[in-house]
C-alpha cells in the first residue's frame, strides 16, 4: 500500500477504531506531512561539481530533507539531492557545507 | 530523624522499638487488618509501598508533602524495589512519570497546590497518552496570597485535565483509595491516570487511627501491571505524535468515552475492595437521604463534619441528609440523580471559587446534572474553608437550617453564599 493510500485508509477511522491515545504502530508517518509548505523566501540549491560528498548536510538537516541517491556523478557513486516537499528552508545545510556547494536562492529566481 | 515504622504481615505487626502501641483488630472481614495510627500522608505513602510501584518521580521541596518524604524512607531502607527520581520541578516530575508509565512501569507521584499548577500542562499529556499514573494530590490553596493550607483550588483548577479524580475524607480513605486507584487506572479498558485527593493538613498532617491490610492481600487484590501498549525496543511504537485536525478530534472523543466508562470500573473495584476489607467504596456515600427534605453535598474532609451534624439534627427530628462524593471525575450523573430524588433543597459546598462563574465548580456540576430532568430541587451554593479557614459544626448546622428553610419556602434568596467570611 502506498503512503497516500494508507493515509486515506486511516482518515476513515472512527473514534472507536482509532489506536488508543493516538499511538502509532507504523514508523515514518511524518513523511506524509509535507513541511515544505512552510518554506518562505529562499531554498537551497546544490552544486554537484563543488560537492565533495562529505554528507555533513545529510547529518545536520533537521527535516531529513537531504537525500543520498545512488546516482553516479563523475568520480562519485552517490549524488546529494534535496527533498523540497519537506525542506523548510532553514539554511543549516548551506551554513555547514565546508566547500560552499549549497547556496540559498530566492525561490522566485530559481528556474524550475 | 525519621521514625522507623513497623512491618505489617498477615500474622500481625512486627513492632518498631519506640513510643506508641499497635494492636491487631479482629474485624468482621475476610482479611486480617492491622490497626495503626497514620497521618493521611503516611497512609498514602504506605499504600504506595504496598502497591509495589516501579517508579516514583517527584519534586522533593515545598509545596511537596510528607508522602514522598516517607516514601524516600522506604527506598533508603531497601523496603521497596522502586526507582526514585528527584526532578527539578513538578513539570519535570510529571514528565518523568509519563515516560516511565509509557515504558510499562507502575508509577506513583504526589504534589500539592502550586506544584499541581506547574504540572498542569503535563497532566493533559498523561491523560491524552493514556498513562495509568496514580498521583496523590494534597489539596491546598493557590497563591496569591501565599497560604499553604487546605482548600480545593488546586485540583479544581485542573479538573478538566482528563484524570479520574477521587476525594478522600480521612487517612483511612486516603489509604484505601490509593490502593484502588492503581487497579482502576491500570484496568485494560481505562488506561487513565487517577488523582487521589486528600485535604491539606486536615487529612494530610493529622494522625488518625486506621486499618491497614497485609502486603499479601494487597498483592492478591492488585497484581503486577500488564501494559496494554508500551515503549519496547523489540516492538517499537511512537507515542505523543502530532495529530492535526484530521485525527485530533477522534482521539479526544475516544479519551472522553474511556473516562466515562471508567465509572463502572471505579464501582467494580470499590465493591471488590469492600469484599476484601469490609469497606465498600464506589461513587458516593450517602447518609440518611431517605425521606430527607434537605441535604448537603461536598467533597473531602468536611463531609465528616456534615455527616455528624446531620446525625445530631436527625436526632432532633429534622429531615436532613448528606452526600459525600468519592468520585468527582467522571461525575456520577445517574447515580447522583437517583440519590437526590425526593429532596426539596440541596446545598452544594464548594471549597474553591470558580472566579466569575455562576457557581463554584461542584455546584455547576450538580446544577447541570439536574438540568432537563424535570427535577424541582432547589440548589444552593455555599463557598467555605478557603485557605484552610476552619469550618466548625456550627457553620454546617447553620447551612442545614438555611437549606431546610429553602426546602420549606421553595425560595432561594442567595444564589451563592460565602460561609464564615468576615463581612
Amino acid at each position: 500500500m502506498s503512503q497516500k493510500e494508507s493515509l486515506s485508509e486511516k482518515m476513515k477511522l472512527s473514534w472507536r477504531e482509532m489506536p488508543i491515545g493516538g499511538v502509532m504502530f507504523e514508523p515514518g508517518s511524518t513523511v506524509e506531512y509535507k513541511t515544505g509548505d512552510w518554506r518562505v523566501d529562499k531554498k537551497p540549491l546544490i552544486d554537484q561539481d563543488k560537492c565533495i560528498r562529505c554528507f555533513i548536510c545529510w547529518v545536520v538537516c533537521p527535516d531529513v530533507s537531504i537525500k543520498r541517491v545512488p546516482k553516479p556523478y563523475k568520480k562519485y557513486v552517490e549524488s546529494v539531492e534535496l527533498d523540497y516537499y519537506h525542506c523548510k528552508g532553514c539554511g543549516i545545510c548551506a551554513t555547514e557545507c565546508p566547500v560552499d556547494a549549497i547556496e540559498m536562492v530566492e525561490e522566485s529566481k530559481v528556474v524550475p | 530523624m525519621y521514625r522507623k515504622r513497623g512491618k505489617f504481615t498477615s500474622e500481625g505487626i512486627i513492632p518498631y522499638s519506640g513510643e506508641g502501641t499497635t494492636v491487631t483488630i479482629e474485624g468482621p472481614t475476610v482479611c486480617t487488618q492491622i490497626g495503626c495510627a497514620y497521618t493521611g500522608d503516611e497512609a498514602v505513602a504506605y499504600a504506595a509501598k504496598q502497591c509495589k510501584v516501579d517508579v516514583v518521580a517527584a519534586y522533593p521541596i515545598t509545596p511537596q508533602t510528607i508522602i514522598v518524604e516517607r516514601f524516600s524512607d522506604y527506598v533508603a531502607d531497601g523496603e521497596v524495589d522502586t526507582k526514585y527520581l528527584y526532578a527539578e520541578s513538578e513539570h519535570s516530575a510529571m514528565s518523568a512519570c509519563a515516560g516511565s508509565s509509557l515504558g510499562g512501569a507502575r508509577v506513583f507521584t504526589a504534589t500539592a497546590s502550586q506544584g499541581l499548577a506547574l504540572m498542569h500542562e503535563v497532566l493533559y499529556l498523561a491523560s491524552g497518552l493514556r498513562c495509568p499514573i496514580v498521583m496523590a494530590v494534597v489539596n491546598r490553596a493557590l497563591s496569591a496570597p501565599i497560604n499553604i493550607h487546605g482548600d480545593h483550588s488546586d485540583m479544581m483548577g485542573s479538573r478538566d485535565c482528563g484524570w479520574i479524580q477521587l476525594y478522600a475524607e480521612n487517612a483511612q480513605e486516603s489509604y484505601d483509595l490509593t490502593i484502588q486507584a492503581f487497579k482502576i487506572a491500570e484496568d485494560k479498558t481505562v488506561q487513565l491516570p487517577v488523582a487521589v485527593n486528600l485535604d491539606g493538613f486536615t487529612v494530610s498532617h493529622a494522625t488518625e487511627s486506621m486499618r491497614a491490610i497485609a502486603d499479601e492481600d494487597v498483592d492478591r487484590f492488585l497484581p503486577r501491571r500488564k501494559a496494554v501498549f508500551k515503549l519496547d525496543p523489540t516492538s517499537p511504537i511512537s507515542v505523543g505524535g502530532m495529530a492535526l485536525p484530521e485525527y485530533y478530534y477522534e482521539i479526544k472523543r475516544q479519551q472522553e468515552e474511556a473516562l466515562h466508562l471508567s465509572k463502572d470500573v471505579v464501582n467494580r473495584v470499590g465493591k471488590e475492595y469492600g469484599e476484601l476489607t469490609g469497606r465498600r467504596y464506589g461513587f458516593m456515600e450517602t447518609y440518611s437521604l431517605k425521606d430527607a427534605d434537605a441535604a448537603i453535598v461536598c467533597l473531602g474532609s468536611t463531609s465528616g463534619t456534615v455527616r455528624s451534624v446531620a446525625k445530631q439534627l436527625r436526632a432532633k427530628g429534622k429531615r436532613v441528609g448528606s452526600i459525600k462524593l468519592w468520585l468527582y471525575r467522571p461525575f456520577p450523573t445517574e447515580e447522583f440523580l437517583s440519590a437526590v430524588e425526593g429532596l426539596k433543597a440541596l446545598t452544594v459546598m464548594d471549597r474553591a471559587i470558580s472566579f466569575g462563574a455562576p457557581y463554584g465548580a461542584l455546584c455547576s456540576d450538580v446544577s447541570s446534572t439536574l438540568q432537563n430532568t424535570g427535577s424541582e430541587i432547589k440548589v444552593l451554593n455555599m463557598i467555605y474553608g478557603l485557605g484552610g479557614r476552619d469550618t466548625p459544626p456550627s457553620t454546617i448546622q447553620q447551612a442545614f437550617e438555611d437549606t431546610l428553610q429553602v426546602a420549606k419556602t421553595g425560595e432561594v434568596k442567595e444564589r451563592i453564599k460565602f460561609l464564615d467570611v468576615r463581612e
